[in-house]
């Protein structure tokens, strides 16, 4: 956390990031168009990016302005960039057969970020940190870890897996962000580093399930039971 | 001798050899390249045994620790290692597809870099990274051949470990928040480090951090429920592939949890964190009951065993103790030296038979009279009989478990360990004595070479589990003893 209290402006800023943030992951949660997913963890990174570049200015860690252009360049270009080439090489764009309607996804989405708060206002209270912007950073971390397990769950296309994956590693930064800045500088490196190996290894994976199983949707991925 | 350059081959080698197979990209050379660099690791490993008891050092800037514990994991890794390509020799040359054998063996050589990399690691940040390269090595070892069933199970694979083990991020983000309150908003959060501020952690954003990391790197392990890609994996890839997964890469994950036991008996929780190891532990073990005794598939079978060893691991770290401590620790190598015989073994079979079908393998010692009888007397040995290793293994665990405040879990797991034992054999009879008649044998034989290749290493898998069952040898008790005070419920 930060050492010195934060002006206003700054602890309005941070919330309004999040909370943006997680709109997106309601955007995803919301369509079945794999386009939409994309150009919203699209944004959702760049608002990252900003948020580290904010944090950077009124917390004092100069370092973090590195991390926030790497992380527009990575997650904000490269990323999207290589799940649209996957995309279209798997000649799909939407999700044909989830498992829970997007309304219905929403509406459980809703009751997650419930849930989220509830653990999140406890934990805060436990240590000390009641009402500042501990809370809502901690709120918008597990609410997209779960929002990620949920689409994780509901979708079947093999690029919408992948984006549910994306999203909760795009919460445990945005929630590191605030509430660890100091963090030291090369495990961010590594964990930038380390998705975007872990992106091209799904796309390996994804061509070899058009060419081998014939398939691109999890659904029909049931061979192996038992 | 400082641990230093033993280090350095152990990670170097597998690189080594990784970089040589890729340039190389002769079939012979890759296979040559691949043996010594798993016996130069072989050998350092064994060096380092000795030298780590002097520990723990830290090299390299705080980034790599070499103790007691690391050292007897990397034991059990780098022997896995050294059958595992042993056995690849035979098995793999026998698929009769040289133009891909290269990059098999490019992969096996990261993969057990990656294996070797998650003991060393000293900083919890990077050792989380570490284990999560290893799955994106093995996904494609897994999905090798290409068939419809193993890009399968590759794809679920990735994605429910990559899934679980950000909740593992998640717990150390945690870990690192609630330190930062004592050690200021920047510092290396390595073992040493989360151990001596865990006194004064919050105890209950410990225990939610705790929760996160052991469900994560569980999911790793594959302790129930999460051990739902296991034997999809398991059972998909090349067998030398399959023993390496089971024998090596869940003690590598395991090292981990053993770590956060460690840390979170500091932080003053009661007996709730343990109670949870242990429970899961037990849910492991009966989940793996319940597929062992209906299991179809003879990979699958050897795969759910590795959940049910897993959870027998656990229940002897979450007892604790010096007992429960020196069981799992005689458990892990014992076991991985076990299930790569079997995984040979079940390789073998696939050989002979063309299936993995347990009802379509019969009469499995006139088809392979020495490897056959290895396979069965390493199944007797998996399912804890005496004279082998995991008899008293077990037994030192359930005496540990008995001594504690979770002695219930003693008498599920004697139950279930006697299910286990009549449900596993019972196959192994249908298989060896079963009534049906014996299946015309197809396809090619293996040449005299490939047989050697592919016996040799079971051999030198049962040979060592048999001696450790007929005696403990004292220096592993004083080996274990140092381990369980460092971890710092010895004394």
């Amino acid at each position: 956390m930060f050492a010195a209290p934060l002006p206003p402006l700054a602890g309005s800023l941070f919330n309004l990031l999040a909370i943006v943030s997680l709109l997106l992951a309601f955007v995803m949660l919301g369509s079945r168009w794999l386009n939409a997913y994309l150009g919203a963890f699209a944004v959702q990174s760049w608002l990252i990016a900003v948020l580290s570049a904010t944090v950077a200015h009124y917390g004092g860690y100069p370092e973090l302005y590195g991390i926030a252009a790497l992380t527009a360049l990575f997650r904000g270009l490269v990323l999207p960039y290589l799940l649209l080439r996957i995309t279209r090489r798997l000649n799909v764009d939407r999700e044909l057969h989830e498992r829970l309607s997007p309304s219905a996804s929403l509406v459980v989405g809703g009751l997650l970020v419930m849930f989220a708060f509830v653990v999140a206002n406890h934990l805060s209270t436990a240590l000390g940190l009641g009402g500042t912007v501990a809370v809502l950073a901690l709120t918008a971390m597990l609410s997209m870890t779960l929002i990620g397990f949920l689409l994780l769950v509901v979708r079947r296309e093999v690029v919408s897996q992948i984006l549910a994956l994306l999203v909760i590693e795009n919460g445990i930064f945005l929630g590191s962000q605030i509430l660890v800045p100091g963090m030291p500088l090369l495990i961010e490196l590594v964990i930038l580093f380390d998705l975007l190996v872990a992106v091209a290894c799904f796309g390996v994976l994804a061509r070899y399930l058009v060419v081998h199983a014939g398939t691109t949707s999890s659904r029909e991925l049931t061979r192996l039971v038992g | 001798m400082t641990p230093g350059p033993l280090v350095a081959v152990i990670l170097l080698a597998p690189l080594a050899a990784l970089m040589g197979c890729q340039i190389v990209r002769a079939p012979r050379v890759a296979e040559g390249l691949n043996v010594i660099a798993a016996v130069l690791v072989f050998a350092a490993v064994l060096w380092l045994l000795p030298v780590a008891l002097g520990g723990p050092y830290i090299l390299l800037h705080g980034y790599i620790i070499v103790d007691a514990l690391g050292a007897w994991v990397l034991l059990s890794c780098g022997a896995v290692y050294l059958l595992a390509s042993l056995y690849a020799v035979g098995y793999m040359r026998a698929r009769d597809e040289p133009q891909r054998l290269h990059r098999f063996y490019a992969l096996l050589a990261g993969f057990a870099l990656t294996i070797l990399l998650g003991p060393l690691m000293n900083n919890i940040g990077v050792y989380w990274i570490a284990i999560e390269f290893t799955t994106l090595v093995s996904t494609f070892l897994v999905g090798f051949e290409k068939t419809r069933e193993s890009v399968e199970a590759a794809w679920k694979y990735i994605v429910i470990v990559s899934a679980g083990i950000s909740l593992a991020l998640l717990g150390i983000v945690f870990y690192y928040w609630n330190a930062s309150a004592h050690l200021g908003p920047t510092f290396n959060l390595t073992w040493e480090t989360l151990r001596s501020v865990a006194p004064q952690l919050n105890p209950t954003m410990a225990l939610a951090a705790f929760l996160l990391v052991f469900i994560g790197f569980g999911t790793k392990v594959g302790l129930a429920p999460m051990h739902t890609w296991l034997p999809d994996a398991h059972s998909e890839g090349p067998a030398p592939v399959s023993a390496m997964l089971s024998g090596a890469l869940l003690n590598t994950a395991m090292v981990g949890i053993v770590r956060f036991i460690h840390v979170t008996d500091a932080v003053r929780l009661g007996a709730l964190p343990r109670t949870v190891v242990v429970g899961i532990g037990a849910l492991s073990l009966a989940i793996a009951a319940l597929f062992i005794t209906r299991q179809t598939d003879v990979k699958r079978l050897m795969a759910y065993s590795s959940v049910e060893h897993m959870g027998v691991m656990t229940l002897g770290f979450g007892f604790g103790g010096p007992l429960g401590v020196a069981g799992a620790l005689y458990h892990m190598l014992n076991h991985s030296l076990n299930k790569s015989l079997m995984f040979f073994g079940a390789g073998n079979a696939l050989r002979a038979f063309h299936s993995k079908r347990i009802s379509r393998i019969h009469h499995v010692l006139s088809a392979m009279p020495v490897a056959g009888a290895l396979w069965l007397a390493g199944a007797v040995a998996i399912t804890g009989a005496p004279p082998f290793g995991l008899f008293l293994s077990e037994l030192t665990i359930l005496r540990a478990g008995l001594a504690g405040p979770n002695a219930w879990a003693v008498y599920v797991m004697l139950i279930l360990l006697v299910v286990i034992f009549v449900g596993f054999l019972n196959h192994f009879r249908a298989m060896y004595f079963g009534e049906s008649a014996p299946a015309a044998a197809t396809g090619r034989q293996p040449s005299r070479s490939e047989r050697i290749w592919c016996v040799l290493p079971m051999w030198l898998a049962f040979v060592p589990i048999l001696i450790m069952g007929l005696w403990w040898p004292s220096a592993f008790s004083h080996y274990f003893n140092v381990i369980a005070i460092q971890l710092g419920r010895g004394l």
